[in-house]
């Protein structure tokens, strides 16, 4: 029970910066806006979140400047992509190629850089206390955040008239636009709530998981996410299942790593790319039930004529 | 007042031509407000970046050298992008290219056949067109998005070329080091230009580039191509095979990728290292946008790309800056590029007094 409840603890670690990029970038995506720049917005957020935190002294003030950071990168492509018309994919790639150019530009003089992360709840008192109320109590306080953000995104989406008007507009702008609801400002606020949840994700790779800066620390994360809104056929529950399960994959490569399994360790390593080539071609296959899933007007620039 | 976007009734050519040198110019005023931000003196600064790196014969042989990968990624990037097939992957390509030409040339390391090197080059191309071949396989079979796949793919082309050079193909004379022989003077491309490092891959880029010219705009597959980009579902009516589009626009790209790959590893390193390429099949991306796609824009975009890798290195040089600040270069430049665009398919209107209704 012990082990399993470690075991648990350890994978919804692994998985949360998955939560936090993949849900932000399923609320952009609803809205009809398709953002490839995840990556980018976790690597600058993280390194923010870092410099600020190390900077400060306060870890959260660090999660904050994430938060910033990440939300600023994505006004940029949504200034680039909603009010100029840009090609989504071209500027997408573009901002990611940005966030990793900056974030290395930015992080040059805290890379050995040592600070105190955000550390798990009450871990000393819980020591010895029964598995449960560990897994229960023991984890970091941006996993349970990151379980608000899920109920409240899976609520808002669903249960709400705001969700679903951003909804509508994701499946038909034209539409929703000679209703009268205005389009364009609210495809950016999905756009920079996206942004604001990957410059999250960063900061908790780099001021609560890890706590490090490391130059390109997100290993294709952001593309990871980007993946699993495509798996979890955008909806959000299905998004944080699939986030624990490559948390869960992650995990098992650094504990067989660690473990000293006799297999090289770059093996190991391709692991969760490997899972999400496979994954993607599983579930892509049935083409209709991605078609069906996917916002209709996915990827494509709107202009309010006239 | 108020600023409106109109849409054109068709596409500005002058706009498109344009883009790019706003872009440039753009670029280097954020340049120059960096520099100085850093408490540097932005001329001495622009003189170290651009002009220091090629006022020598070596090293307008650098940049020739290093422009070599980036047109050749480009071009088969830009095959590919003009039909709407998106292969990010040219990384990966260019590292497994390098492998299977690499490992050719470590598998004949004694021969002294002079097929040895061309041998080289085409297990590269292959081994680039076998990678570009999974995405493409599995978009046209399982419909899974090729963007992403490729991405993937590039990781783990870049472990198994870790775990070849620390494991089977380590030199054994090589003190341990994670690093394959040296491969022979045969097995090496030869030198262009004496005194510089500028090697007959030069040749090949700048063929490619023909070459792409003439099946873009020469050729009736590459003009199928070009419509099954701008309008699927003519193309579709037209019996354009999307399939084929995707196959070749992915294949296309991998073997020039891949090419690209065998030129670094035969050419300025001269072995196989855990890391072959600093990111050229990334910034390829960046020069075939700004290239807009074209084979004539695409060599003059990968010579200013390669000026900034070399005035990043520069930069850490001369002016202890950190050579990440080249990413960052050529990330705005395609933000600013992007931007500039707006003005292909819109044009301004302002209009004095404030409209009604939005």
């Amino acid at each position: 029970m012990d082990v399993f409840a470690e075991v648990l603890l350890l994978t919804l670690a692994a998985g949360t910066p998955l939560v936090y990029a993949a849900l932000g970038e399923l609320v952009t995506e609803k809205s009809g806006v398709l953002n490839l720049g995840v990556e980018g917005m976790m690597l600058v957020g993280a390194v923010t979140a870092f410099a600020v935190a190390s900077q400060s002294g306060n870890p959260w003030l660090g999660v904050a400047a994430g938060i910033g950071a990440g939300a600023a990168l994505s006004l940029v492509f949504g200034v680039l992509t909603l009010s100029l018309m840009a090609n989504q994919v071209a500027t997408g790639l573009a901002l990611s190629l940005f966030g990793v150019g900056l974030s290395a530009f930015m992080g040059l003089e805290y890379v050995s850089v040592v600070i105190e992360g955000i550390k798990p709840l009450a871990v000393e008192a819980l020591a010895g206390s029964p598995a449960l109320g560990k897994l229960l109590l023991g984890h970091n306080p941006l996993v349970y955040l990151s379980l608000v953000l899920f109920a409240a995104i899976q609520w808002f989406l669903y249960r709400t008239r705001a969700g679903l008007v951003l909804r509508a507009i994701g499946e038909s702008p034209q539409s929703a636009h000679a209703i009268g609801y205005p389009v364009v400002r609210i495809r950016y606020l999905a756009v920079v709530f996206g942004g604001a949840c990957s410059g999250l994700a960063g900061a908790y790779l780099a001021v609560a998981y890890t706590p490090l800066w490391v130059e390109g620390m997100t290993a294709g994360r952001g593309w990871i996410a980007l993946a699993l809104v495509v798996f979890a056929t955008w909806r959000p529950w299905r998004v944080l299942a699939g986030a624990y399960l490559f948390g869960g994959v992650t995990l098992a490569t650094f504990q067989a790593q660690a473990g000293g399994v006799a297999v090289p360790s770059q093996l190991l390593s391709m692991l969760p790319y490997l899972a999400t080539i496979v994954v993607l071609a599983v579930i892509s296959r049935d083409a209709t039930t991605i078609r069906l899933n996917a916002p209709a007007s996915l990827g494509r620039p709107f202009h309010a004529e006239g | 007042m108020r600023i409106a976007l109109v849409p054109r009734p068709e596409p500005s050519r002058l706009a498109g031509a344009l883009s790019p040198l706003v872009a440039v110019v753009a670029t280097l005023l954020i340049g120059f407000a960096l520099f100085t931000a850093l408490g540097k003196d932005p001329w001495q600064a622009f003189h170290v970046f651009f002009v220091k790196p090629v006022d020598s014969r070596y090293g307008v042989g650098e940049l020739l050298q290093k422009a070599a990968p980036l047109m050749l990624c480009a071009i088969g990037l830009a095959a590919g992008y003009r039909a709407n097939v998106w292969n990010i992957g040219a990384e990966g390509q260019l590292t497994m290219g390098a492998i299977a030409g690499g490992g050719v040339a470590l598998a004949f390391h004694d021969s002294a056949s002079p097929l040895l090197l061309p041998a080289m080059v085409v297990a590269g191309a292959a081994g680039g067109m076998a990678w570009a071949a999974i995405p493409a396989f599995l978009r046209t079979r399982f419909n899974a998005n090729e963007i992403l796949v490729s991405l993937m793919l590039v990781y783990i082309a870049t472990f198994t070329l870790s775990l070849l050079v620390h494991g089977p193909w380590r030199d054994p004379e090589g003190f341990n080091f994670p690093q394959s022989k040296m491969f022979e003077p045969v097995a090496l491309l030869p030198n262009l230009l004496p005194e510089t490092r500028l090697n007959v891959g030069f040749l090949v880029a700048l063929a490619a580039v023909a070459a792409g010219w003439v099946f873009m705009s020469k050729s009736l597959v590459g003009f199928q191509m070009r419509v099954a980009g701008l309008a699927p579902a003519a193309a579709n009516y037209a019996g354009i095979s999307a399939r084929r589009t995707i196959w070749l626009g992915m294949l296309i790209g991998g073997a020039c990728a891949g090419i690209a790959g065998i030129g670094e590893a035969a050419g300025p390193v001269g072995q196989l290292l855990p890391s072959i390429s600093p990111g050229y099949g990334f910034a390829a991306i960046i020069v075939a946008f700004v290239g807009r796609l074209h084979p004539l824009g695409i060599l003059l975009a990968s010579l200013l790309m390669s000026l900034l890798y070399l005035g990043g290195e520069s930069a850490q040089m001369g002016l202890a800056l950190p050579s990440a600040v080249t990413g960052l270069f050529q990330g705005t430049l395609l933000f600013f590029l992007l931007a500039a665009d707006v003005f292909i398919n819109y044009r301004l209107r302002i209009a004095r007094a404030p409209a009604r209704g939005k």
